[in-house]
């Protein structure tokens, strides 16, 4: 595999961070390199949170990037905030009930993608599991680490809240596969670049 | 035919005589300091940590292991010994322009964390081995280097009462006291009592000592304690301010 | 010593929990610290570690402080350590300074944040100066500027033993990023991996009965003549010549030939060796050196490299305004190469930056 790098932008609170660091472990436990580097600026409080993450079979260079492969904007804010870092060769994605000024788009994308996480969380499954819905979007852009491997990731990182409710364990994989149908469908659609 | 003073076995004799001006408070408290390391017998348990300022001249003062550091920073090297090795007896030792002004930081948290150490603070009123500067325990009025025209509280404040802030700032186990050179059995009693808390681990201990300082206050002998004993001691109350666990009898000041 | 990794251990860290245990297998017994991002982790580690191995903390009331009581703990004989950032950098100079003049073993880890002042609590490499040369002294500090997780856990190991055997503080010097980041290292038991380490000694509360068996120690730390600094710091510099290619650490790669020679220390090392590799591809001649130790600094590896390239460009890539630039200037002084400069003071380096850089020099 190529070396693959991600930024996930959001509001603090949106569980960006989260994400993030179960997506390296899943690629740390498949047994690939990867750099994991949140932004912790004074800024991550009350602003937007961004995570840099890199995958790669082989050494990784420096831990920051100019231009991803996969964005994901989980708000309004880090929309604009992420747009430097796309280029022709960028999956951005954001969430479609995004209220956003057209300019605030990337420039330069492979692809611009909205899919309905904030709405399919809401409707079908809970509020909670919006970043999970996330992640799985994530896998089924980028095929990052396997579909396996996120969900051993993601026992490891919240077992000890799926030990009491079997139920939220279930709702998670549930938000995982969902997500990535909704990641994967995006891909397929064949289109210009638009928003 | 008189018969010399004996010295402490515990001085270190190859540098004696010592390096302190004549009519220096500095060599009444280090002498106090021997006698009750002899009797104690804690020669090998002790590390004596000097601070900058005219105490740096204490180094090599005793027979005992000891430390220079910088200005105001013998209480933290003596707080990292005693922490690494609490077998050891930790005593720092330094000026009012040491411990209350630079070093103040250092010397209140030390309280505040009961560190397990004994700190000798030698209160001239001035700053000595730079050259006779104002310092946080310059009585109002006094004339320095750097209050040519007197110390003016309106501008500078009034002087610290370092025994009296840490009094209220420490937690059972303390002790704090404060002697003078003019009272030499009463000082040597404090101080053992300052070095028996450590032992005993009972926690923080601290002893101020008022002491003179001719050189800089450009006094003769008579008024040397004068000064000492008319002026200095009246502003600062000599007494056992605090004494661990609130128990014994606390020696409180007499006129 | 309680062995505290068996074996050998693949590991998911941040670069300061890295720390953390690797302080504790080099057989540290004590931190001192004072929170200022980006090291704090290494104290939450270690305070949740240490208590385990019997190991001990203490949060000082400042940076001031932490460093004087790692001072005092080294004078007592104990392996001590403590770790800082940016303003509170600026701070321990004092202590270092008299880590220095007493040949006191302390080990200090510095995570680089961008400055001046308060600057950032990111990222930077704009601490080097402070790091090899603060203080009002001659620098005799070993620095250590690592570039990845397996560093940080191998040269901190390292860095005990370093101070231990030498007796000058020695630093590992990170930065932002590599406290922050996660990536995989290995764990490993030194002894198991055949490094010895050193062993500690007290300066003061040494065995024995004063006057009986042993004389007293009297350290001191000022002098009244100025013939007897004088003898102590040509003694200083003597010693730390004469240790200083023992020390010394470098990477080279495909600089023979080159026309153009990287030059990076730190994290920045990593995008630079990228660059390199990928301007080979496209078939531009470029070679790869980084110091590994700041100081004492690879004056002669360097110089060897240069000469025997015939480079005619060096292009120095760093995170700081110039900070690097001036240790190597001073160290190949006399060697006929042109030098062009890549700065980024406070912000991280990529490959490409590098590489738009060779591309519009050469």
């Amino acid at each position: 595999m190529l070396l693959t790098r991600i930024a996930l932008a959001g509001e603090g609170g949106q569980g960006v961070q989260s994400v993030a660091e179960i997506i390296a472990e899943a690629a740390f436990n498949e047994g690939k390199q990867t750099i994991y580097i949140p932004n912790f600026g004074i800024e991550q409080r009350g602003g937007v949170s961004i995570a840099f993450i890199q995958v790669s079979d082989t050494r990784i260079g420096a831990p920051k990037f100019d231009k991803a492969d996969v964005i994901v904007a989980l708000s309004d804010r880090s929309i604009a905030r992420t747009a430097v870092f796309s280029d022709n060769n960028t999956l951005f994605v954001y969430d479609s009930a995004s209220q956003v000024n057209q300019e605030d788009f990337p420039k330069e994308a492979r692809k611009i993608i909205g899919i309905p996480a904030i709405e399919t969380a809401n409707d079908e499954l809970h509020p909670r599991v919006f970043n999970i819905i996330i992640m799985g979007a994530v896998l089924g852009l980028s095929k990052v680490v396997s579909f396996t491997a996120a969900k051993d990731a993601l026992v490891y990182k919240l077992g000890h809240k799926f030990a009491n409710d079997a139920d939220l364990k279930e709702l998670n994989f549930k938000a995982l596969e969902i997500g990535r149908q909704l990641g994967e469908k995006a891909l397929q659609k064949e289109g210009e670049v638009n928003a | 035919m008189a018969i010399a003073p004996a010295t402490p076995k515990s001085w270190y004799l190859p540098t004696k005589p010592h390096k302190f001006c004549p009519g220096c408070g500095h060599g009444i408290v280090l002498k106090a300091l021997g006698e009750n390391i002899d009797e104690l017998g804690i020669q090998n348990d002790i590390i004596f940590g000097c601070d900058i300022g005219c105490s740096l001249l204490a180094w090599d003062f005793f027979a005992c292991d000891s430390t220079q550091t910088h200005h105001g920073r013998v209480t933290p090297v003596m707080v990292g010994l005693k922490r690494s090795r609490p077998e050891l007896l930790t005593v720092g030792y330094m000026g009012d322009g040491g411990g209350y002004s630079i070093g103040s930081q250092h010397l209140l948290n030390a309280a505040v964390r009961n560190e397990t150490i004994t700190l000798i603070l030698v209160n001239n009123t001035n700053y000595g081995m730079t050259g006779g500067q104002m310092s946080p325990t310059t009585l109002p009025g006094q004339v320095t280097e750097t209050t040519p025209l007197g110390r003016d509280t309106a501008i500078t404040g009034y002087p610290t009462k370092g025994p009296e802030f840490l009094s209220t700032l420490t937690s059972d186990g303390a002790y704090i006291a404060r002697a003078t050179v003019s009272k030499y059995k009463q000082l040597k009693r404090f101080m053992r009592n300052a070095l028996r808390n450590q032992i005993e681990g009972n926690g923080f201990s601290f002893l101020e000592v008022l002491a003179t300082c001719p050189t800089n206050w450009r006094t003769n002998a008579q008024q040397t304690w004068n000064f000492l004993e008319d002026e200095i001691e009246k502003e600062f109350r000599v007494g056992e301010m605090k004494t661990p666990f609130g128990k014994g009898d606390k020696e409180v000041a007499v006129d | 010593m309680e062995k505290i990794v068996e074996g050998s251990t693949r590991a998911f860290l941040t670069g300061n929990e890295t720390i953390a245990w690797a302080s504790l297998v080099a057989g540290a017994e004590f931190m001192f610290g004072y929170p200022i991002t980006p090291q704090n982790e290494i104290m939450h580690y270690w305070t949740r570690l240490a208590p385990k191995y019997g190991r001990g903390f203490l949060q000082t009331e400042d940076e001031i402080s932490a460093g004087f009581t790692v001072c005092g703990a080294v004078q007592g004989g104990k392996k001590a350590f403590t770790a800082t950032a940016g303003p509170g950098n600026v701070l321990m100079q004092e202590p270092f300074g008299m880590a220095e003049a007493m040949r006191l073993p302390m080990v200090a880890i510095i995570q680089q944040r961008g400055g001046p002042s308060s600057g950032t609590v990111i990222y930077s490499q704009q601490e080097v100066n402070l790091t090899t040369f603060g203080g009002n002294g001659e620098g005799y500090r070993i620095v250590y500027s690592t570039a990845s997780h397996q560093e940080l856990y191998d040269y901190t190991i390292k860095a005990f033993n370093t101070a231990w055997t030498y007796r000058f503080p020695t630093f590992i010097l990170g930065d932002g990023y590599q406290a922050k980041m996660r990536e995989p290292l290995e764990l490993y038991d030194p002894q198991e991996k055949g490094i010895t380490l050193a062993e500690s000694f007290p300066l003061v509360g040494l065995p024995g009965v004063i006057g009986e068996n042993r004389q007293p120690q009297h350290l001191n730390n000022i002098y009244s003549l100025e013939e007897e600094l004088y003898e102590k710091v040509m003694t200083f510099s003597a010693v730390f010549e004469k240790i200083s290619p023992e020390i010394v650490e470098y990477e080279e790669d495909s600089c023979e030939g080159a026309d153009i020679i990287l030059i990076s220390h730190g994290v920045v090392s990593r995008a630079a060796r990228d660059a390199m590799l990928i301007l080979r591809s496209q078939g531009i001649k470029a070679g790869y050196f980084r110091p590994v130790t700041l100081r004492p600094f690879p004056d002669e590896a360097l110089k060897k490299v240069i000469l025997q390239s015939n480079a005619k460009k060096a292009l120095i890539a760093e995170s700081s305004y110039g900070q690097l630039t001036r240790l190597i200037k001073q160290s190949i002084y006399g060697e006929t190469i042109n030098i062009d400069t890549l700065y980024k003071p406070g912000v991280g380096i990529v490959d490409y930056d590098i590489i738009n850089k060779v591309k519009s020099i050469l």
